[in-house]
């Protein structure tokens, strides 16, 4: 089995991500971007599993789903209430933290 | 018999099975599950008291004054991680099995009231939930073997208390009480954290307190890392059992309903870190070096005495009864905690025995005036006054639970603030015992004027005032009764008390248990009876020397002033410490210059004379140097250096993040 295919795809999904994550300003798409990149880290997770003979990488891969379903879960709540208050999920307008 | 100490766990399952019921099915009962709430308490009080049965009969070893019954410990593997293995466990010895008593006690006794008290509240049921899961987070706390598991049931009660003073949060005030007294407590919350880790790694990676004890008894952990663990735990007692500096916060928590008030911020919650402190006492005692022998001043003794006095003399100048009330938990809560720091470990504890039930019955009592005497009004100026005719129950057992908490003979306040002057004064801190006995004439004094204001003279309501139901009255008579007799297991020359909760760690210490004097007691009593009466005769007498001090003398008026505003110490918090940290740092450093700094160099020679004739120099030396100068120059280097970088778009942070990564990442691939 080839391991260098899956770390090459893993790595260009996480690229994907992390340019999705730092360029689009719409919020949804942001943390669509941020499931790519553990979904990068997925793919990796389970080839090393499968590279190494060993199901220790599936059963992190399914950790990490679970916990993305939860992030996603809080993250379109934060998303939904700052629309409420602010008409808009664009990013670069939510910036009342700033020092 | 012993079966209930070999199956602890069942006390805290109970109180989280039936908040999970609440939530779940409360709303569909008649009783709006309140009935779930004070059957499951009735059922762990009935545990709690079979426990402690149990335990007093359980085989001593030892005699006299050496007598102990060993502990029960069960601990389970929670999940093993490489090397480490983190178990969790109960615990039962004495403390524990007080702790749970008193718990049980007025936590069954605040549902049954909460019942009347809460009737027709929008989130009643909601209450009650609440109720029940902050009940389990003590006994988790109590009944655990380690300091993470303690960890699990002290933020459980964070949560709780934050979730019960913002009860009414439709009102700002009221959410913001919630908030501060959760960050309040929070910052000192951060000690306890840094203190577990730094006990883990100094006791040979344990996490239990038997061992943390013994290990630091022994001398097998460092002094110096000993000295920080038991500095970073104060941090977290200074916070949750609201020691000065970080008190405000408890004052402010009346905002809650009245029951919640008794429960988690007189009875309970607040004598967490006064729990934490006698239960690693081992770890304090070498720590700060408290045996009697070392003569010394520690700073936790200091921290209990500053707190004892300015608390005491803040309850003065409040018009709000419950105010007066937490002035006097903080007051007396820093009794526990200078008993503790001093070595008198039984007195500690007996105080915070006997201290639950008397000020969950003033709390309570309080309640009963605003719900039948002064139409929901704390205000006793205002809105209170010559109630005795009109609610004779409440203001029977109110009188009681005062004069208990005055220390007058032979009710239970008076064995335990005695037990601690005498204890602490033959270990060689008579210091302490001085500042004891001056706070104790002056709780004497405000609890005269609270209850001369509330229920003598003439009514100054709009109300009908009235008797308050049976189910208010019931828990204050049980309360009463306990408030005259609890002190009774450690008095009049019994040591029922001490001989039932003295454990290992007590004995390993060496920690002495000195016999009654009738003299020091009467000295006590004596004086306290004095400030009484003086109390007393400001507000019977038409003419009286103090009358109308704060207008004649500039010096009372300062002080009158300088009450008012509670130190200043919410000005600083809010204004000088959060302001900085919230908003611009650069401005609000710059602020902080222009104003604190500039006004207090403008003012020394009028602030001088003033503040240091008003007894708290102790305050003008830590805050004015240590906090203006550090505060300021640090945040203004800092917060300019700092600020670009919070430009508040996630992005950039994001950005920061996946580059702080990728140089990690590279450092790796070339360096490792």
């Amino acid at each position: 089995m080839l391991l260098n295919q899956f770390l090459f795809l893993g790595a260009f999904l996480f690229a994907t991500g992390v340019y999705g994550v730092l360029a689009r300003r719409n919020a949804v798409l942001v943390l669509m971007s941020i499931e790519l990149i553990l979904n990068a880290v997925n793919i990796n997770l389970v080839a090393f599993g499968a590279f190494r003979n060993t199901v220790v990488g599936q059963v992190f891969a399914l950790f990490v789903i679970a916990i993305a379903a939860a992030e996603v879960g809080v993250g379109l709540a934060i998303v939904l209430l700052i629309y409420r208050n602010r008409r808009s999920i664009d990013l670069s307008e939510v910036d009342v933290m700033r020092g | 018999m012993d079966w209930i100490l070999n199956h602890f766990w069942l006390v805290p399952a109970i109180p989280f099975t039936t908040f999970w019921l609440i939530l779940f099915f409360g709303k569909r009962l008649p009783g709006k599950g309140a009935e779930i709430g004070v059957t499951g308490l009735a059922a762990t009080w009935v545990l709690a008291a079979w426990s402690a049965v149990a335990w007093v009969r359980r085989p001593t070893t030892g005699s006299g004054h050496d007598v102990i019954r060993s502990y029960i410990e069960h601990s389970y593997t929670w999940f093993t991680n490489g090397q480490i293995k983190i178990t969790f466990g109960f615990h039962a010895d004495g403390l524990a099995v007080m702790m749970l008593v008193v718990v049980a006690t007025i936590s069954l006794l605040v549902h049954v009231y909460s019942i009347e008290y809460m009737r027709g509240d929008v989130r009643f049921t909601y209450f009650f939930a609440a109720l029940s899961l902050f009940t389990c987070g003590m006994y988790v706390l109590v009944t655990a073997s380690s300091t993470l598991q303690g960890l699990f049931g002290w933020e459980a009660m964070g949560l709780c208390s934050f979730m019960l003073i913002g009860h009414w949060w439709e009102d700002k005030a009221n959410s913001d009480a919630a908030l501060k007294a959760f960050f309040t407590t929070r910052t000192g919350d951060v000690g306890l954290l840094v203190g577990i880790s730094i006990l883990y790694f100094a006791a040979h990676e344990t996490f239990n307190w038997q061992s943390l004890n013994s290990q630091a008894l022994s001398g097998k952990i460092d002094h110096t890392l000993l000295f920080w663990g038991a500095f970073a735990l104060m941090c977290a007692v200074i916070g949750k059992s609201a020691q000065f500096p970080l008190h405000t916060w408890l004052p402010d928590a009346m905002a809650g309903p009245t029951p919640v008030s008794a429960l988690i911020h007189a009875a309970t919650m607040v004598v967490a870190g006064v729990y934490l402190v006698a239960r690693t006492y081992g770890v304090f005692w070498s720590g700060f070096s408290i045996g009697p022998g070392h003569h010394g001043v520690n700073v936790l003794a200091v921290i209990g005495a500053i707190t004892i006095i300015i608390a005491a003399l803040l309850a003065f100048v409040q018009d709000d009864i419950k105010k007066v009330l937490a002035y006097s938990t903080v007051s007396q809560l820093g009794y526990m905690v200078m008993a503790l720091a001093c070595g008198a470990w039984v007195g500690g504890i007996f105080h915070l025995f006997t201290h639950a039930f008397f000020k969950g019955l003033l709390f309570l009592g309080a309640g009963s005036v605003s719900h039948s005497g002064s139409h929901h009004s704390f205000d006793m100026k205002k809105d209170m006054g010559g109630l005795r005719k009109y609610m004779p129950t409440t203001f029977t057992t109110f009188v009681i639970g005062s004069a208990a908490l005055a220390g007058i003979f032979p009710l239970a306040g008076f064995w335990s603030k005695d037990e601690i002057l005498l204890s602490s004064g033959r270990n060689g801190y008579w210091v302490f015992t001085a500042v004891g006995i001056v706070g104790a004439m002056l709780t004497a004094a405000y609890m005269t004027r609270c209850v001369y204001l509330t229920f003598f003279g003439e009514y100054r309501g709009h109300g009908h005032p009235h008797e308050s139901p049976k189910l208010i009255t019931v828990p204050l008579v049980i309360l009463a009764v306990l408030s005259v007799s609890a002190g009774w297991l450690g008095g009049f020359g019994l040591h029922y008390f001490a001989d039932w909760t003295r454990n290992e760690t007590f004995i390993a210490a060496h920690v002495r248990d000195y016999p009654f004097s009738v003299l020091w007691a009467g000295i006590a009593l004596g004086l306290a009876l004095v400030a009484a009466a003086l109390a007393g005769a400001f507000y019977v007498r038409e003419e009286f020397a103090f009358k109308g001090a704060t207008t004649r003398s500039a010096l009372a008026k300062t002080g009158h002033e300088l009450l008012l505003n509670k130190y200043y110490l919410d000005n600083l918090y809010t204004d000088g410490i959060i302001g900085s940290i919230k908003g611009p740092i650069a401005r609000g450093a710059y602020w902080f210059n222009q104003n604190a700094i500039d006004a207090v160099v403008n003012g020394v020679p009028i602030a001088c004379r003033k503040v240091a004739r008003v007894v708290y120099t102790g305050i003008d030396q830590i805050f004015v140097d240590g906090a203006v100068n550090g505060v300021g120059a640090g945040a203004e280097e800092g917060g300019v250096a700092l600020r670009t970088l919070q430009n508040g778009r996630v992005q950039f942070y994001a950005g920061m993040l996946f580059a702080a990564a990728a140089l990690l990442g590279l450092g790796l691939v070339l360096f490792v």
